[in-house]
């Protein structure tokens, strides 16, 4: 049944505005039965939208979706649902305290005089279990919670074909799998587009892209690159064509040799749950940036390094000294500082004024009992006003509650914090994530000021740009693990070599980048 | 780069009055009005004498108050310090045995059954992840049924007069005003320590920060969980001197601290401090218990049942939550 030549889905100029950012500009795709259809591109290149909007859980602002030849327009998943169109989200939609009955049927229950008929109910999910060649494993009576990541994977998949799906849309199926279970749900699909199935696939991993996907989408920054048969590229060429922009931001200069001073901290053989034998090392004077795609372990490393979720093995010593950080009152006690991704969550106290926003840090490591000084300590009573204008806060009063402040300026409160307990080891999760371009470019002024007052950086973004501009050592992440490490100036591509585990016979990713730029 | 704004805008005087006016909590307007309501029905409570009185009678809940105030802020409940103030009053009974030299000891034990009951609730709080309105209302049963079975279901024992002078006490002669209440200068003291730790050590905003922002907290380095276990202690230590006030105001009774733990959450609430955390004023808050106190007073004056007091009470804990959820609003 492969290649039947009419599409069973089509999206034609979809548009989709989000405040502040364009996700998705003019993007048109065809979808065929009996095909699996892989949709690659980089952190926020547009993919989940497109995905959402082809599943009824956004409505796009312009275009048309075209489903079965007839133009749709789903206002709810339910009704994207029922028309045969279902997605699995990485984070899966069951109810874990329910059966795999009751979640494959949730909500249409078949029922006998208005009472739920279990008998018919167990048949019918059986009948769809065996679909998913899932039949001897899975019990429709088992809550969900028992089940493993891919046992819930195959439930998901089962609940779709019992709405007698037509299109299955997967967000990256197989990241949370191990090998012989991406061999299984390999098969799956197989099976299901034998059967004239349409599946269409987010992943980063470009083996299984490679493997299983007959057509490929590549988007970028919200706009359709490219689509073409799978036979037909390869997966230096999807990488070129995934990344490649103008450096059009200005960032401020890089650090000259001379500016690096010594190893301020060192992780050797740092393991735990998410990390895997993480080796770095951090220079007193030096950014160095950590780029990686979602769920590569950035965060996690940060978090790790800060005592969050701490390395349950290897050694980390900071400035020649093994430290085992189990808390964040550790990390801050040797001098480090993270400014976190979510802000709101994890960086401000919304209710607080903004000096004891900044003074709190400073104020955990004194004893609890000190008197406090209003805007300082007893040494600088000065310091909140001296730190508000060094990193240029714009509040009409240094009591002002921080919540009334814009997200730039809180981002700066939360440096400021930082910069008043006299950390000289700084991590950034996306640290412009959501700020405007101006305070973008005041933060990236900032933290190049840190490492030029001799501080060491780590700072984490997806950008590439930001990680291009900003860092005078590049690492990249890729499932937990350091996939490498770049010298500044390198670009986009061998970054997303690295970042997608994608390595050529040689296991060179730079030497694979240059062929591919010839291939173009 | 300077940017904060140093000459404030244009402001007409009544702007300037009004502005400031705005600042002031609410609850001191209202324990205003409450007084002067007080002293239409019977001027003698606007005296030194009657006020004084009013003071010392308000001195338990204003102590306790305080102590509740500590946990209100991190986003919690304490329910077991009325159950703490029965025990004090029990357990004073029994231990002194009417004997006015064991007095001083037994106050001793008594705060340190206090902190040990505050480490207990802290403990269970921070470390079994029990959600605090739980955790302290089983402290609450377990203290009552405890205090019962000590005195066998009556009340036992004598509170010698040594004792009940913190209570009901007067310091006798003193300048200007003949006699002033032991009670009232307990209260000066407690609250002087309390509005002190509250509002000029690193106690207080930390207290603050964690109800504000519990994650934040953490990672701004404050030790979370220890931090809550103090606000417990010094719940339940002010509720042994609650209990040592009202045991000497109003004698040996197993429940004399009944009900007063919804009580002291009222007056924070009154005083505007925010159930959930993060927000909250020491003097405002010892100014609610001191206001419930005056309506009580003020209720009782007019002639209304107890029954009908509670009810007042109630109503007063909601209206007084949702004109703070209502102010928050309107500031968003």
């Amino acid at each position: 049944m492969a290649n039947v030549a009419e599409p069973i889905l089509e999206v034609r100029d979809i548009t989709k505005q989000f405040p502040g950012v364009l996700a998705l500009n003019n993007v048109s795709a065809r979808f065929l039965p009996g095909e699996v259809h892989a949709v690659v591109g980089e952190n926020g290149a547009g993919k989940s939208t497109l995905m959402k909007i082809l599943a009824g859980a956004y409505i796009p602002d312009q275009g048309e979706i075209i489903f079965q030849g007839q133009s749709r327009t789903f206002h709810h998943p339910r009704e994207a649902q029922e028309a045969g169109i279902s997605i699995i989200y990485q984070e899966f939609n069951l109810l874990p305290e329910r059966t795999v009955a009751q979640n494959i049927f949730l909500g249409r229950e078949p029922t006998r005089n208005g009472l739920i008929d279990r008998r018919q109910l167990r048949r019918k999910t059986l009948d769809v279990l065996k679909q998913v060649g899932a039949e001897g494993m899975i019990s429709p009576d088992i809550e969900v919670k028992s089940l493993s990541i891919a046992e819930q994977q195959l439930v998901e998949i089962a609940k779709a074909l019992s709405f007698d799906s037509k299109v299955l849309i997967m967000d990256e199926p197989t990241a949370a799998l191990a090998t012989h279970e991406v061999e299984i749900l390999t098969r799956l699909m197989q099976k299901l587009i034998a059967q004239g199935m349409a599946i269409i696939f987010i992943s980063h991993r470009f083996t299984e892209v490679f493997d299983l996907a007959n057509t490929i989408t590549i988007l970028k920054d919200g706009q359709l690159v490219a689509t073409a048969p799978i036979s037909e590229v390869t997966p230096s060429k999807v990488i070129t064509l995934m990344v490649g922009r103008e450096l059009d931001q200005y960032f401020p200069g890089l650090a000259k040799p001379e500016e690096i001073g010594e190893v301020m901290l060192r992780i050797s053989h740092g393991n735990n749950a998410k990390l895997h034998d993480i080796n770095l090392e951090l220079r007193a004077g030096e950014i160095v940036g950590v780029a990686g795609l979602q769920g590569s372990g950035r965060t996690e490393l940060a978090q790790a390094m800060f005592g969050m979720a701490p390395f349950t093995s290897g050694v980390l010593s900071i400035k020649g000294k093994d430290i085992r950080v189990k808390s964040p009152n550790i990390a801050i006690n040797a001098r480090m500082g993270f400014v976190t991704e979510d802000r709101k969550a994890e960086g401000i106290f919304p209710n607080q004024p903004l000096n004891d926003n900044i003074l709190v840090s400073l104020r955990a490591l004194q004893s609890t009992l000190r008197r406090i000084k209003r805007n300082g300590t007893a040494d600088r009573p000065q310091l909140v006003p001296e730190l508000v204008e060094q990193v240029d806060v714009r509040t009409p009063s240094i009591t002002q509650e921080v919540q009334y402040l814009s997200g730039g300026n809180q981002q700066k409160v939360v440096l400021a914090k930082w910069l008043a307990s006299t950390c000289d080891i700084f991590l950034f999760d996306e640290p412009t994530r959501g700020i405007d371009v101006d305070a973008k470019a005041s933060i990236h002024e900032m933290i190049r000021e840190l490492a030029q007052a001799g501080a060491a950086v780590l700072m984490i973004s997806s950008e590439l740009p930001e990680i291009i501009g900003m860092s005078d050592r590049i690492v990249v992440m890729w499932d937990g693990r350091i996939s490498g490490e770049l010298p500044s100036g390198s670009g986009e591509k061998e970054i997303m070599f690295l970042a997608t585990g994608h390595r050529d016979e040689e296991g060179e990713p730079a030497a694979a980048a240059k062929s591919a730029e010839t291939a173009v | 780069m300077a940017s904060i704004s140093t000459t404030p805008r244009e402001q007409s005087v009544w702007q300037r009055i009004t502005a400031s006016l705005r600042k002031i909590a609410p609850i001191y307007i209202v324990l205003i009005l409450l007084l002067i309501g007080i002293g239409t029905q019977n001027p003698t409570f606007l005296e030194p004498a009657g006020f004084l009185n009013l003071l010392r009678r308000a001195a338990p809940l204003m102590v306790l108050t305080a102590g509740q105030l500590f946990v209100i802020v991190t986003g919690g409940f304490d329910l077991s310090v009325g159950s703490i103030m029965s025990l004090t009053v029990i357990g004073a009974a029994l231990l002194i045995n009417n004997d006015p030299v064991n007095t001083w000891w037994v106050i001793l034990v008594l705060l340190g059954i206090g902190v040990v009951v505050g480490l207990l609730n802290g403990f269970i709080v921070s470390y079994l992840n029990v959600p605090s309105l739980i955790a302290t209302l089983g402290m609450l049963l377990t203290l009552r049924g405890a205090g019962l079975y000590w005195t066998g279901g009556a009340p036992r024992g004598y509170l010698t007069d040594n004792f009940r002078m913190f209570g009901r006490g007067w310091i006798e002669p003193f300048p200007f005003i003949e006699r002033f209440p032991y009670a009232v200068l307990v209260l000066i003291i407690v609250s002087g320590v309390v509005i002190f730790l509250f509002t000029q050590t690193n106690l207080g905003r930390q207290l603050l920060a964690i109800g504000d922002n519990p994650r934040a907290a953490r990672l701004a380095g404050i030790p979370v969980e220890k931090m809550r276990i103090v606000a417990f202690v010094l719940s339940a230590v002010t509720a042994v001197i609650a209990g040592i006030l009202q045991g000497g105001f109003g004698g040996v009774n197993p429940e004399a601290g009944d009900g007063y733990e919804l009580q002291a959450i009222s007056a924070a609430v009154l005083g505007g401090a925010v159930l959930g955390g993060g927000r909250g004023s020491m003097p405002a808050a010892i100014a609610g218990a001191l206001a419930l106190e005056a309506l009580f007073t003020l209720l009782n004056l007019l002639g209304l049942p107890k029954p009908l007091r509670d009810a007042v009470q109630g109503l007063i804990i909601i209206g007084a939550v949702a004109y703070g959820a209502y102010r928050s609003r309107r500031i968003r």
